[in-house]
């Protein structure tokens, strides 16, 4: 691989598919440099729940055999890819980093590892997250903790912390995340990669295992906005067995991504630049607006004035959506169940205490068999922060609470895409913050869930309003950590999205900033 | 409304549940026909998956418009789907997806035959929603195991909800409107409503108006009879449930709203209804709107694009059969409940033969026993309304009396042959007029004692001519013989 750089994934994925095509490099090159780079970190790292080391291997030579012979390849022919553990793939374990998955494996693939594989990408392997995408730190994963590439003993954001960090730790070129609430966007700019979101609909959710389905939206990851235009166009299009996806052709995102939108106006929101956000972040934004202003687009400020209720009405709809989407895994029919003769042997033990006791009422209110397989199963085999969301779902969701919580969070969430509505009429896309602070320590806010939701603050009205934003670097924190900002826009307007973070990243370098532990790293031999 | 020898007025309102005649299911591409192996049909979508998504099948949404349209109720230009969440183990998905606040249809009725043969009652509905069905478990507990064991072919099978209003006022009529219901769904070929497999399902409410002094009424709490499983047990547990419910009143006086609404099975064996635990009954389903689904719009033009499908129904038929045929509320009740194929039988026959009571005696004794006896449905009938029409033609022309026209009838259904082949095949010979003639001026010549009993008075004698004609020619048609003959008398008299 004499032509790629020690890094081979520090070259743009453009660059990539070139030297693939001119047979510089070969899809075997690749997927060995992605296994050596995962073997030499990811076991500080932890961004991989598996790796499909053989087959992967297996797959790239088939795809160098099939281009050796001249056939015509996909688009991502060759290619490393990871993705999220929340995503269906047909003979792979899917464990959406729960107790209660850890042995499913699905019969299908997600729509988009179906649009991968036609593609000709190759699956590398399957990245971490908070169990069931719940979380903003990776920590919540019933399995390992993520690590930020940064700064080891700080989160990698979440939930999509396996595919950002991977990213960061040029691992991969590519990698596929989910966003529900910032899920792609708070890890991409906590690991200082570029993520984005899309409208909701414009990916298929086909097999991504739900968390909330009206605010789910898968989408990619990588280094560079160009390197997300790629990837996109693969995943994107409209799927018949998503009635919510999108009936609109897929716009050619990489090859116009060089296109330069003529007379730009970017708003931002002075409010978010206040009270509770770190200096590093402001200066980091007010570093942009000049950077966006001096490409020559007109900066002008806007109001979001029902941003301040997103936190919550987010929490209200998203826990709602979780705890009805979450009951199907209740140890009848696939999935995690609790050991059926230790139960029936306690079920035992309790009547016998009763019957002596002759406590009749509690006798009659015990757990049929089948009522206490849910209990033990759902308790054994969900993490803490999966029940907190369910038990809050749930009772949102309950007679009595209906109105006053979900009902009146739907219209809040009206409210709130009028912001962005009217905000669209004049400017074309807003400018802000990903996360109030740079990444946090592991451990920092595990035990204090309303900070960590918090932490959600700027990401979660993207999606309650079902449009696009692009996260990517554009600073470094004082102790060096990377810092994104986003660029939201009207929906189905990720071609701008992408062409504006293209133009920034044509005029800084954050985006090719590498973290400290890959450069301290001894050389590879 | 008339209490019967009843001291109360019941009042009733039923819950219907009606599988719909789709080829797949409502959210997934899984077949749904009865009777294969247990988990066959099923799909990652049926059996909720993770990560799958159901996909509305619009044939199922044009089957719930046309029974609106034909239940004559006002279909939502908007509606949506909803969640409602509960946990059993036959119910893959921890909730099912139905319709809430905006079903597919509001209001609208039902006319059936009213109880006393005069006239119709009109039933009220209040609404018609789209559901997906639910799995079966099956208890095996005879091995003392409880074992259960759960079926998803059925799961995701499109269910049709039928809620009518309380405007039912006794078992019989409650069976009334479900026999009126399921014809009418048969009609529109929604549904084959097949209790034994399951395609249709009844669950009751009930409660009793039980006279006071005062005129007014006190009104009993109401009651859900479950578990009904034919349409005669619905008869039975209503008219079961109303007594226990008097019995109850007379006892403790319960009135509505002094006691939580009961759930009660009917018990088929021991014939009674059991209360059902109270813990099954309270549920609190967190009904929220689906968002893996957009809600279901519907256009002007569609809507009446599935308005020109319904064809004639029930009602409207029995009414032209009576006014166009001349027949009674009976005959055109007898032939309509055999479904349309069996109504246009007897229309062709009733217009070839033009005789519209002799069609119709017709079609419900001999047609309709054939079917019975050969298990036949009326289009396997070999002999078709015209060759059955130029028969009963015959019959009017006195060319065959009924016997022998039976007896052709019965050839044709085993020759499967015409009226004409049939009389040929049988030997009958139409007796030419004048040879008949001849044949009774020699008999009236040849028995002047019979002549004589003829003429005075005693008409019963001629039979004895009848039978000699008969003798001599067993080709003669009886009753033209005996016109004829008494025809002769009166002219020598």
């Amino acid at each position: 691989m004499t032509s790629l750089n020690r890094f081979p994934f520090d070259t743009s994925v453009t660059e990539l598919l070139v030297a693939l095509r001119d047979g510089r490099v070969t899809s075997q090159d690749l997927v060995q440099a992605a296994l050596a780079q995962i073997e030499r970190y990811d076991r500080r790292v932890g961004a991989f729940l598996a790796v499909r080391g053989e087959k992967a291997m297996d797959q790239a030579r088939e795809v160098d055999r099939r281009r050796a012979r001249g056939e015509k390849l996909g688009p991502l022919a060759g290619l490393p890819v990871a993705v999220k553990d929340n995503l269906c793939m047909e003979g792979e374990p899917t464990t959406c980093a729960s107790r209660m998955l850890a042995r499913f494996v699905p019969p299908y693939d997600a729509t988009v590892v179906a649009r991968l594989k036609a593609a000709d990408a190759i699956i590398i392997g399957k990245t971490n997250l908070d169990e069931f995408a719940m979380g903003g730190s990776t920590e919540t994963s019933a399995f390992q903790k993520t690590r930020n590439p940064w700064d080891l003993e700080r989160i990698p954001g979440g939930s999509s912390g396996g595919a950002a960090a991977c990213v960061a730790a040029r691992m991969v070129p590519l990698s596929v995340g989910s966003d529900t609430g910032g899920s792609i966007r708070q890890p991409a700019a906590l690991c200082g990669v570029t993520g984005l979101k899309p409208t909701y609909g414009r990916v298929s959710r086909f097999g991504l295992v739900a968390f909330a389905s009206s605010l789910d939206q898968i989408g990619p990851l990588a280094q560079s906005a160009e390197d997300c235009a790629l990837l996109l166009e693969v995943l994107a299009g409209h799927d018949p067995r998503d009635a919510t996806s999108i009936n609109r052709s897929v716009p050619p995102y990489r090859e116009v991504i060089s296109h330069r939108p003529e007379s730009i106006k970017i708003g931002y929101v002075p409010e978010m630049l206040s009270d509770g956000v770190s200096p590093d972040v402001v200066r980091t934004m007010e570093e942009a607006l000049n950077v966006f202003r001096s490409l020559g687009a007109e900066i002008r400020e806007v109001r979001l004035p029902h941003a301040r209720y997103a936190v919550a009405t987010y929490y209200i709809i998203a826990c709602s959506e979780a705890s009805s989407n979450l009951a199907r895994y209740d140890g009848v029919h696939y999935g995690y169940r609790t050991d059926e003769k230790a139960m029936l042997a306690e079920l035992a033990e309790e009547r016998r205490r009763l019957q002596q006791e002759g406590n009749l009422a509690a006798l009659d209110d015990l757990d049929t068999a089948l009522v206490r397989l849910y209990r033990k199963t759902r308790a054994e085999g969900f993490g803490a922060e999966v029940k907190r969301r369910i038990m809050l779902g749930t009772y949102a969701l309950s007679a009595g609470y209906y109105d006053a919580y979900y009902l009146k969070a739907l219209k809040v969430r009206r409210l709130i895409r009028q912001d962005y509505d009217r905000a669209f009429e004049t400017v074309d896309m807003i400018l802000g913050p990903v996360t109030p602070a740079p990444a946090f320590r592991i451990g920092e806010k595990i035990n204090d869930p309303l900070a960590m939701y918090l932490f959600d603050l700027f990401t979660v009205s993207g999606n309650l309003a079902g449009i696009p934003a692009l996260a990517f670097p554009a600073g470094l924190s004082t102790e060096g950590l990377p810092i994104g900002v986003q660029l939201q826009g009207p929906p189905l307007s990720e071609e701008r999205l992408l062409q504006m973070g293209h133009l920034f990243q044509q005029v800084t370098d954050w985006h090719r900033r590498r973290p400290p532990l890959i450069e301290d790293s001894p050389q590879p031999a | 409304m008339s209490m019967g020898d009843r001291p109360y007025k019941i009042v009733i309102g039923l819950e219907v549940h009606v599988q719909l005649l789709t080829e797949s299911k409502l959210f997934c591409g899984c077949s749904t026909k009865f009777g294969a192996p247990p988990n066959t049909q099923t799909c990652p979508v049926c059996i909720g998956m993770p990560g799958v998504l159901p996909v509305m099948n619009r044939k199922a949404f044009e089957l719930a418009v046309k029974t609106g349209l034909a239940l004559n109720g006002e279909i939502a230009r908007f509606s949506k789907w909803d969640r409602k969440n509960y946990y059993y183990p036959d119910l893959p998905k921890g909730y099912q997806i139905s319709q809430y606040d905006l079903p597919i249809c509001r209001g609208g009725y039902l006319d059936i035959p009213a109880e006393d043969g005069e006239g119709t009652r009109r039933i009220g509905i209040i609404r018609v929603h789209l559901e997906e069905d639910a799995g079966k478990s099956m208890h095996d507990e005879k091995a003392g195991r409880a074992d259960s064991r759960i079926d998803l072919n059925r799961a995701g099978t499109p269910l049709l909800e039928i809620v009518t209003k309380p405007d039912l006022h006794s078992p019989t009529e409650a069976k009334t409107f479900l026999t009126e219901l399921k014809l009418l769904l048969n009609y529109l070929e929604v549904s084959d409503c097949n209790m034994q497999e399951g395609s249709l399902r009844v669950d009751a409410n009930i409660n009793l108006h039980i006279p006071t002094d005062d005129g007014g009424h006190v009104a009993t709490p109401i009651v859900e009879v479950k578990n009904m499983n034919s349409f005669r047990a619905v008869e039975r547990a209503l008219t079961y449930e109303a007594q226990r419910q008097y019995e109850a009143f007379l006892e403790t006086g319960h009135k509505l709203g002094d006691v939580p609404k009961q759930t009660r099975g009917w018990d088929e064996d021991a014939q009674i209804t059991r209360p059902q635990r109270s813990k099954e009954e309270s549920s609190d389903y967190r009904y929220f709107p689906e968002p893996d689904l957009v809600p279901v719009t519907i256009t002007e033009e569609e809507l009446e694009r599935i308005r020109a499908t319904l064809g004639e129904l029930p009602a409207e038929i029995r009414r032209r059969l009576q006014t166009t045929y001349q027949i009674t509320a009976y005959d055109s009740d007898v032939i309509v409940n055999q479904g349309r194929a069996f109504v246009d039988y007897y229309c062709r026959l009733a217009q070839g033969c033009g005789d519209g009571k002799m069609a119709a005696n017709w079609v419900q004794q001999d047609v309709l026993r054939t079917l019975n006896e050969r298990q036949w449905t009326i289009a396997q009938f070999p002999v078709s309304a015209d060759n059955l029409a130029e028969l009963l033609r015959k019959v009017r022309a006195g060319e065959l009396d009924t016997a022998k026209a039976r007896m052709v009838f019965a050839e044709m259904v085993e020759q499967r042959c015409s009226a004409a082949e049939a009389v040929q095949r049988l030997g009958i010979v139409q007796v030419d007029e004048g040879e008949l003639r001849r044949l009774c001026e020699e008999l009236v010549a040849a028995n002047p004692r019979v002549v004589a009993e003829v003429k005075a008075g005693k008409d019963k004698a001629i039979g004895s001519l009848v039978g000699q004609a008969k003798k001599r020619n067993p080709n003669v048609n009886p009753a033209r013989v005996k016109e004829i003959c008494l025809e002769l008398i009166q002219r020598q008299a």
